[in-house]
């Protein structure tokens, strides 16, 4: 069946092109110890209110015990009126979410319309399916179409959810205690952002994997205003002394200069057209 | 010294670890299921309903992997509704059943969900299948999910043929209720679906107004 948004129709069925490739990847490893894929141990939220969702991240990516990044965009842009939150293996998130982004794109130019939040979702929820649970994504999408406000959360199997309000990640647990307590439905504009911030700065307080700053994006039929960062982590470290280091600070003891031998194997002319 | 960044039920299969209840009454079938998905020790959704349209009165009840289920469901909906497109008129209950008993037999070894199909048509009236591992049966009714082994018991006991609409659904509700109070994966709020000639009806019965029973 040809659909208007891929490039190529997907194959029907599972795919196990990876399983192949993580069994030779493991042969080539001494001990079986593949590296350690980069998580991006998240705390990330979503809530819908009267006017449209707003979506909140924290900015860590972690891998291991070392902070690998301290300014990470976790809210990823899928269409002008979607956005789309990652949590899990930061380079699953970051690659799913470029190829929705560019198969609503090829949608709108072949239909000429905004695409509505269920066909992401529908997207989305086809191809982590067929990957039978190998990306480790964990998405949130949320977004205003010509049906309403929406918030979906798909897991990495291809399970679909939705609700008016979720936290996912590894600072789920605390982020979900906030929405809970604090969600009414048709909740205005600034409420539902104190909410959403309260709500990702739970899951940094409480959780190792979550900190740094609090992004935050505001989704409406007028448009959409993408924070970053919300509000600054109190613990940012200013930088005492400039790093830079200007010539002549390392003193040049000797210099020795050897001319490379370079001998002339072929010789083609090709002329230029310039007419 | 971390260990681990993220909580192990991140990476895990969410299963909707569920009651699921489907009974044939005079004239039409009711369906009813608990609103538990949990993953690992989590829950990930506590307001999930796990009845999934087939078509206008075919209904199908989840359980077992969420996303193999719903992906299940998805499917056979687009398949009924070419088969109903190609026949000119409504669907039959059978057919609905064996498009998901196809799936389920096709791919066992790799799909882990247990759905249950009931609904209404000219021809049958109301009827239940259940569809488990691959199987077609038509039964009287129907439970299913990890809740169902707690009132296997109740139900064998309490039900009789006959019994009318309102009966019926207050027979499912109890059903869900003793379920819920029993199995740790299954809880939340009951949806009662019930569906005969006249057409569908969708209920929620939230938690504090399900019936209490001896001990609560």
């Amino acid at each position: 069946m040809a659909l208007s948004n891929s490039y190529e129709t997907p194959a029907p069925g599972f795919n196990f092109d990876n399983a192949a490739r993580n069994a030779a990847l493991e042969g080539l490893f001494d001990g079986g110890q593949t590296p350690k894929p980069l998580k991006t141990g998240t705390t990330i939220a979503g809530v819908v209110f009267k006017d449209g969702v707003v979506l909140g991240a924290d900015t860590r990516a972690t891998s291991s015990e070392v902070v690998a990044d301290k300014m990470c965009a976790k809210i990823h842009f899928i269409s002008p009126n979607i956005y789309c939150c990652g949590a899990g293996t930061a380079a699953d998130t970051e690659k799913t979410t470029d190829l929705l982004s560019s198969n609503l794109t090829i949608f709108s130019l072949n239909s000429g319309r905004n695409p509505r939040v269920v066909m992401a979702v529908n997207i989305l929820q086809d191809m982590l399916y067929r990957y039978h649970g190998q990306i480790g994504a964990n998405l949130i999408l949320g977004g205003v179409d010509c049906t309403g406000n929406h918030l979906y959360t798909v897991g990495p199997y291809g399970s679909v959810n939705k609700v008016p309000y979720l936290s996912m990640g590894s600072g789920d647990l605390a982020a979900l205690g906030i929405l809970e307590d604090g969600f009414k439905p048709d909740l205005e504009l600034e409420p539902a952002k104190e909410l959403v911030r309260a709500a990702i700065h739970a899951g940094i307080m409480s959780d190792l994997g979550s900190g740094s700053n609090i992004d935050i994006c505001v989704i409406t039929k007028q448009g959409v205003d993408y924070i970053r960062p919300y509000q600054e982590s109190q613990y940012k470290h200013n930088r005492t002394m400039k790093y830079k280091y200007g010539p002549g600070t390392t003193p040049v003891l000797t210099e020795k200069v050897v001319p490379l031998k370079l001998e002339v194997v072929q010789e083609t002319v090709q002329q230029m057209e310039t007419a | 010294m971390l260990e681990e960044t993220a909580p192990e039920w991140l990476s895990e299969e969410v299963k909707t670890g569920t009651t699921i209840i489907a009974i044939e009454f005079n004239g039409g079938v009711v369906l009813g299921s608990d609103s538990r998905v949990s993953a690992g020790a989590s829950v990930v959704n506590r307001v999930m309903n796990k009845l999934s349209p087939l078509h206008d009165k075919i209904y199908c009840a989840l359980s077992g992997s969420a996303a193999d289920a719903q992906t299940i469901a998805e499917i056979v909906n687009y398949q009924l509704d070419v088969h109903s497109t190609e026949i000119g008129e409504d669907p039959q209950v059978r057919s609905a059943a064996t498009l998901v008993r196809n799936i389920s037999y096709k791919y066992k070894e790799e799909l882990s969900a247990h759905l249950i199909v009931a609904g209404w048509d000219r021809r049958g009236g109301g009827q239940v299948f259940a569809t488990l591992n691959g199987l077609l049966t038509r039964q009287p009714f129907a439970v299913g999910g990890s809740g169902s082994l707690y009132v296997y018991g109740f139900v064998d006991a309490e039900y009789h043929r006959g019994m009318s609409r309102k009966e019926s659904q207050q027979f499912v509700v109890n059903t869900l209720s003793l379920a819920m109070n029993r199995d740790g994966s299954s809880g939340g709020v009951a949806y009662i679906v019930t569906i005969d000639e006249h057409g569908t009806e969708e209920k929620v019965i939230l938690g504090n107004q399900l019936p209490t029973f001896f001990d609560q």
